[in-house]
């Protein structure tokens, strides 16, 4: 018998009866569909992420003060920013330094409602090297550095209710009126100073008697040599207890979101594992029933000198067909749920091939596996048993 | 003994099946004895009646003559070669290429046309389709159901259902035609077109046997064999040699 009759044969049944063949491929559509639409979810997130470090660059760099041997906060020396600018591929520096007072819409509100606004002292440098755009209004600069005004950071901003600066709004910063001079849009590498309020130094250490020493610098370095610039940083920023500094790279830490949430994904895999079972074992009884039904007809194949090996191959053919459509189905729908969620999202759509091809060939595969038992007991029907209507 | 067997079978004749002292048993307590020591042989050209009230046996005729079972005891040679020894593949092989089958219920595959159903006679014989679907229409319009071929068999009548499958146990001309109550689900008219029909093929050369309870038939065509109770009581033989053929 040519693989070509196998095929046809194997198809016959579900030709023959397609309302019950759509049923039953649904459910075998139905886990498919899941694991690609996990699969392609993730992947887009994925292909996402990637996008955004690829411009976001990775050459920003964050210095910290870390703490002494004794647990205590240490502090960066004054000179640091300068030391850092003085190396060769930095581009650009800035540094801030916690000030300890709270910003309020208000004097009317309580102290105790920050709204998780932390307040910052920064030089005018920031802005370049964060890469930040102002939403509104203009960036912090030696000019106004002296004066009582203040730069929000997006979610600060909102927090505070103000969404623009026109008419000149005040925020309670301490324990006196700051007018909001600029807006920051979100800087995505750098959330914390979205949520913070920033002012100049001259006016923390006014007012606020903030220390000039820097509690984090923010150093944007070339890119291929950012690796470079972070291993002597700690040494330059602080040349007597270099241990002290913590170096961070914030594209770090998109870049392992990228590789993370594996953990939810494997989870939706299995679920999806579980509904191509049962959808597989759907397909085994569908085709359990089909050859009670079919006797007569498996009877006649073997009168017209079909062997037991040739019945079993149309069952297990029928089968895989069938779970086959029934992936084929699921493919579509995974990647139509796919682009739907990263439309949705916003982010490209990155269904990978990969995934496509196996949904397919894992329903092959466990259609035939589904059918086995079915076609073992059409193929053990005896001849004679099955061509008489009993 | 055995190896001379299919020489033997030669030089007594042109025996398409014979069997020889053919027990066929079903297990139950006691074991059921469907088939007690039946002896016969069928030659090339004949038609021959088999017919026999219900339990006589007729069915295990059929399957043991078919290849579709093997007998518990005793030879069936069909075209020369003995059953018993054979295995799956080969019993298969042997129903495929030596023995047409006609059945009481048709046994169509509704969801293809007659055509197809014509062809799948040669399914199991390596043939391709293209090969297949030519000597189908050839069969089909020997049993003159030539333009019928595109209909499914639910758009055709008894009588044409009965025709497309005698077409298909033809279209492999195969050495012998099997008829199981061919008429039995057919109106008298169009059982006597159907038996009409068997009788042409017959003068082409085919040889057949009709299995049937229905006297009237048996007396009609050539030879008749009566089965009761497992054994052959009566073998009525054509008048003169070659009836079958020549008239």
């Amino acid at each position: 018998m040519r693989f070509a009759d196998v095929v046809r044969t194997g198809t016959l049944g579900i030709r023959g009866r397609p309302g019950r063949a759509t049923l039953t491929a649904l459910g075998i559509a139905i886990g498919i569909g899941a694991m690609v639409a996990v699969v392609g979810i993730s992947a887009s997130s994925r292909a996402d992420l990637l996008a955004d470090l690829d411009r976001l660059g990775t050459g920003l760099l964050k210095v910290s003060a870390g703490q002494t041997v004794f647990g205590k906060d240490s502090k960066l020396p004054t000179s640091a920013p300068g030391m850092i600018r003085r190396v060769g591929p930095v581009q650009a520096a800035g540094s801030t330094t916690g000030v300890d007072a709270s910003v309020r819409r208000s004097d009317r509100m309580p102290e105790s409602e920050t709204g998780g606004i932390s307040v910052l002292a920064s030089e005018p440098q920031l802005r370049d090297v964060l890469d930040a755009r102002m939403a509104h209004g203009r960036f912090l600069d030696a000019a106004v550095g002296r004066f009582p005004v203040v730069v929000l950071g997006s979610v600060a901003a909102e927090r505070l209710g103000i969404s623009s600066i026109e008419g000149s709004p005040a925020v309670w910063l301490g324990n006196r009126w700051f007018t909001v001079i600029g807006i920051l849009e979100p800087i995505e590498l750098a959330p914390d100073i979205d949520r913070s309020a920033l002012i100049g130094y001259d006016e923390a250490e006014s007012v606020f008697g903030t220390s000039r020493s820097a509690s984090s610098i923010w150093v944007r370095a070339e890119e291929t040599r950012a690796s470079a610039v972070r291993s002597v940083l700690a040494r330059t920023a602080n040349p007597e207890s270099p241990d002290q500094v913590t170096v961070s790279r914030p594209s770090d830490a998109l870049a392992a979101k990228a590789t993370a949430d594996t953990a939810l994904t494997s989870l939706m895999l299995g679920l999806g594992a579980v509904a191509l079972v049962v959808g597989g074992i759907g397909v085994a009884n569908v085709m359990v029933i089909s050859v009670l039904e079919r006797r007569s007809e498996i009877g006649l194949r073997r009168a017209l000198g079909a062997t037991r090996s040739h019945i079993r191959a149309q069952f297990v053919v029928e089968a895989a067909a069938l779970a086959s459509l029934g992936g084929v189905a699921g493919v579509a729908l995974g990647a139509v749920v796919t682009a739907a969620y990263a439309a949705h999202q916003g982010w490209r759509v990155a269904v990978p091939a990969s995934a496509l091809a196996a949904g397919i060939a894992g329903a092959l595969l466990l259609g035939a596996v589904a059918g086995l038992y079915p076609a073992a007991r059409a193929a053990r029907l005896a001849p004679a048993d099955a061509v008489r209507p009993s | 003994m055995t190896g001379h067997l299919p020489l033997e079978s030669v030089d007594r004749g042109d025996a398409v099946i014979e069997l020889r002292d053919v027990v066929k048993e079903y297990p139950g307590s006691p074991p059921v004895r469907a088939l007690d020591g039946v002896s016969m042989r069928i030659d090339r050209g004949q038609l021959v009646a088999m017919v026999g009230p219900s339990g006589s046996g007729k069915s295990t005729m059929l399957n043991v003559m078919g290849a579709l079972d093997r007998p518990s005891s005793g030879q069936v040679l069909v075209e020369g070669r003995d059953i018993a020894t054979l295995g799956d593949a080969a019993l298969s092989a042997v129903r495929g290429r030596a023995i047409g089958f006609v059945f009481q219920h048709f046994h169509l595959i509704d969801g293809q046309r007659a055509l197809d159903n014509v062809a799948d006679g040669l399914l199991y014989r390596g043939i391709g389709l293209a090969e297949r679907r030519e000597r189908a229409a050839v069969a089909l319009d020997q049993v003159g159901l030539g333009h019928r071929g595109g209909h499914r068999p639910g758009a055709l009548s008894g009588g044409e259902r009965q025709r497309v499958a005698i077409a298909r146990a033809i279209v492999g001309s195969p050495s012998i035609v099997l008829a199981d109550e061919p008429t039995g689900n057919l109106d008298t008219a169009t059982g006597q077109a159907v038996l009409a029909l068997l009788e042409e093929l017959n003068d082409q050369g085919s040889t057949i046997v009709v299995i049937t309870h229905d006297l009237a038939i048996s007396k009609r065509l050539p030879r008749c064999i009566s089965l009761r109770d497992g054994a052959i009581v009566g073998d009525r033989m054509p008048e003169s040699a070659g009836v079958g053929v020549g008239s």
